[in-house]
């Protein structure tokens, strides 16, 4: 029964994606099941973890077929805790997506494509098979494209343009590396390719295939230079929708990057120095692009790529410090990032818009979430003893003893920048008083006039995601302790290749 | 013929990426869809042409004595295949729809920054 454990994350979620297509116009039977699936993925996520972490890897070969031949599933520590992590933002979406989500949406699918983008992101997480994490890749964006474009609304359909756009590309150059790669080792298993890439003697080819595999993911993560697409389309969709693509989407491409850069190309020179030189320019252009906007969700579309930054320059470091620091910030980034989506379809909800010239007075008229905001807001930022600032230790630390002073330098710009934009949120969204503007009318109905069960639904998400941000912050041992031991278990490709290959 | 399939793949590639700096959208289209054939070609040559072999190796052999064709990068092309027709086929309602809503073609036109949304 345990021994297919990891599979069941994927199964839950297709058997979901399924079954709400046969309640296609029925939108209160969809919302109930949606629920419902979501908590069964959280409880067979944490199941998952727990197994893990008391049995060590696992791993299911599909179809029988043994390890280097057939698609292999791996599910070691840094996979479970990234599965947990999507189940609890997915559900925390899911509770915000349907009273946020306006009825026009949902009737055509909505939640379906939206379980389908979790089975996507699941399986990603699992795979050990780099054309079966391509096929995921394409179930992730062929969903997103989905959830995009629902609804059709004029800047809706332009940002879903650039999205797919880049995208697409971005598959088409991962596709082109995997054609490298199988050309160069003449396999598809990860840990097979780890192998053999040993036995290749022209270094220029893997380097050739390692920019490839960097500029695939690079497009996903949103990476500079390759990172305009992300604030020109992040804040079209509704709120719930860029939330799950601000939490994982982006995340997805850094896990890809993880397990690339320490399973198939560690401790490769040329690599390291070029992921350094682009977290740096990544961070100094995100926070840069924070700075001069207006409208609260791209500030925090330009935040995402900023922290991104701070990820990659982690891995370009390259120790079991600096890689648990990356981890740290990696489940903390999913979580605040989930939220600070969800807070600014708040405010919309609230205002009507989110320019933050034409909103202000949230904290006199609601004291109690603007407190709540300020947890997520000072997460963000980092201020002790909260959640952002644990992992910073050990990036600052790590990039100090290895003298990446530009990276040391950038994480300093990038963090002090982060705290100056939620400085200017703050004053400006919360303190200001409310400006005379008029707002369009919309088509919902503002937050003031809903019944008190939708006002705690549009809440409880928040605040189980601001919980969850406080645990990471107050219990940081035991985060730390979790990011140390999956670092020291993927810096050694070693450990992945045994369990996978079985000599 | 692998000379030529190699040519081939360049082209495709030169005019797909020359294709997708146009900025005209169905011209982008055009070039996503000329790209994705140059990567379908550069999995099938490399994964080694062979030519009147079988896939299959006699069980009896110890060690490949002889070349054989390898199928798994045509399961590739044809898993990649599928996947960017459907994507192809997005894109282009994608495009239909937004030239419905904004009248133009211009990517350089898709800038009506919302600052209301």
């Amino acid at each position: 029964m345990t021994e297919n454990i990891i599979t069941y994350p994927l199964v839950v979620h297709l058997f979901f994606s399924i079954v709400l297509m046969f309640f296609w116009q029925k939108i209160k039977v969809q919302k109930i099941l949606t629920i419902v699936g979501n908590f069964i993925a959280l409880g067979v996520a944490i199941a998952v973890f727990i197994h893990i972490w008391s049995n060590g890897t696992q791993v299911v070969n599909a179809g029988n077929w043994d390890a280097p031949f057939g698609i292999v599933f791996v599910g070691d520590m840094l996979s479970a805790t990234l599965l947990l992590l999507t189940a609890v933002s997915g559900l925390a979406v899911s509770i915000f997506s349907i009273v946020s989500v306006i009825n026009a949406r949902l009737r055509f699918g909505f939640f379906s494509v939206y379980h389908f983008l979790l089975l996507g992101l699941n399986g990603a997480f699992l795979t050990g098979d780099i054309f079966n994490l391509y096929v995921w890749f394409e179930i992730i964006i062929i969903s997103s494209f989905v959830l995009i474009s629902i609804g059709g609304e004029k800047n809706q359909l332009e940002g879903a343009i650039k999205y797919f756009t880049l995208n697409f590309f971005g598959s088409l150059i991962f596709l082109t590396a995997l054609g490298v790669i199988y050309g160069l080792t003449g396999s598809l298993n990860m840990a097979d390719i780890a192998n053999k890439i040993k036995l290749i003697d022209s270094q220029v080819l893997i380097d050739i295939s390692a920019v490839l595999f960097l500029t695939a993911f690079s497009i996903k993560s949103a990476v500079f230079p390759l990172n305009f697409w992300l604030p020109a389309s992040y804040h079209t969709p509704p709120s719930a929708v860029s939330a799950i693509f601000s939490g994982l989407l982006t995340k997805v491409g850094v896990y890809a990057l993880i397990r690339m850069m320490t399973l198939i190309f560690p401790q490769d020179e040329f690599l390291m120095n070029l992921l350094i030189v682009l977290s740096v320019l990544t961070i100094i252009s995100g926070s840069f692009g924070a700075i001069i906007q207006n409208n609260i969700r791209k500030v925090f579309s330009y935040l995402i790529i900023c922290h991104i930054g701070f990820m990659i320059g982690g891995l370009g470091v390259f120790n079991v410090l600096a890689i648990s620091g990356v981890l740290f910030y990696l489940i903390h980034d999913i979580i605040v990032k989930t939220n600070l989506f969800l807070i600014g379809g708040v405010i919309y909800r609230i205002k009507g818009t989110t320019n933050m010239k034409k909103i202000g007075d949230l904290y006199h008229s609601f004291p109690k979430l603007s407190l709540l905001i300020i947890i997520v807001l000072f997460s963000l930022v980092g201020v002790p003893p909260l959640s952002g600032f644990w992992p910073k230790i050990s990036l600052f630390l790590s990039s100090y003893n290895n003298e990446n002073y530009w990276y040391f330098g950038a994480l300093i710009l990038g963090s002090f920048i982060t705290l100056v934009v939620v400085a200017k949120i703050w004053s400006e969204a919360f303190w200001k008083k409310q400006p005379e503007f008029s707002i369009r009318k919309k088509k919902f109905i503002s937050f003031g006039q809903l019944y008190t069960l939708q006002k705690w639904q549009f809440i409880t998400p928040i605040a189980i995601l601001a919980i969850i941000s406080l645990y990471i912050g107050f219990g940081a041992d035991h985060i730390q302790t979790l990011s140390l031991k999956i670092a020291e278990d993927i810096i050694d490709p070693q450990n992945y290749i045994d369990a996978v290959l079985k000599p | 013929m692998e000379i030529l399939l190699a040519i081939m793949t360049g082209i495709l590639y030169a005019s797909g990426t020359y294709m997708i700096l146009r900025r005209s959208i169905v011209k982008l289209i055009i070039g996503i869809i000329l790209l994705g054939n140059g990567v379908n070609l550069l999995i099938f040559l490399l994964g080694r042409i062979t030519k009147g072999e079988p896939p299959i190796i006699s069980p009896e052999l110890k060690h490949f004595a002889d070349i054989y064709a390898d199928p798994i990068p045509q399961a590739l092309i044809l898993t990649s295949i599928v996947i960017s027709f459907g994507l192809q086929a997005f894109a282009i309602i994608l495009v239909k729809r937004t030239y419905k809503a904004l009248h133009t073609d211009d990517l350089d036109m898709l800038n009506t920054l919302d600052e209301d949304s």
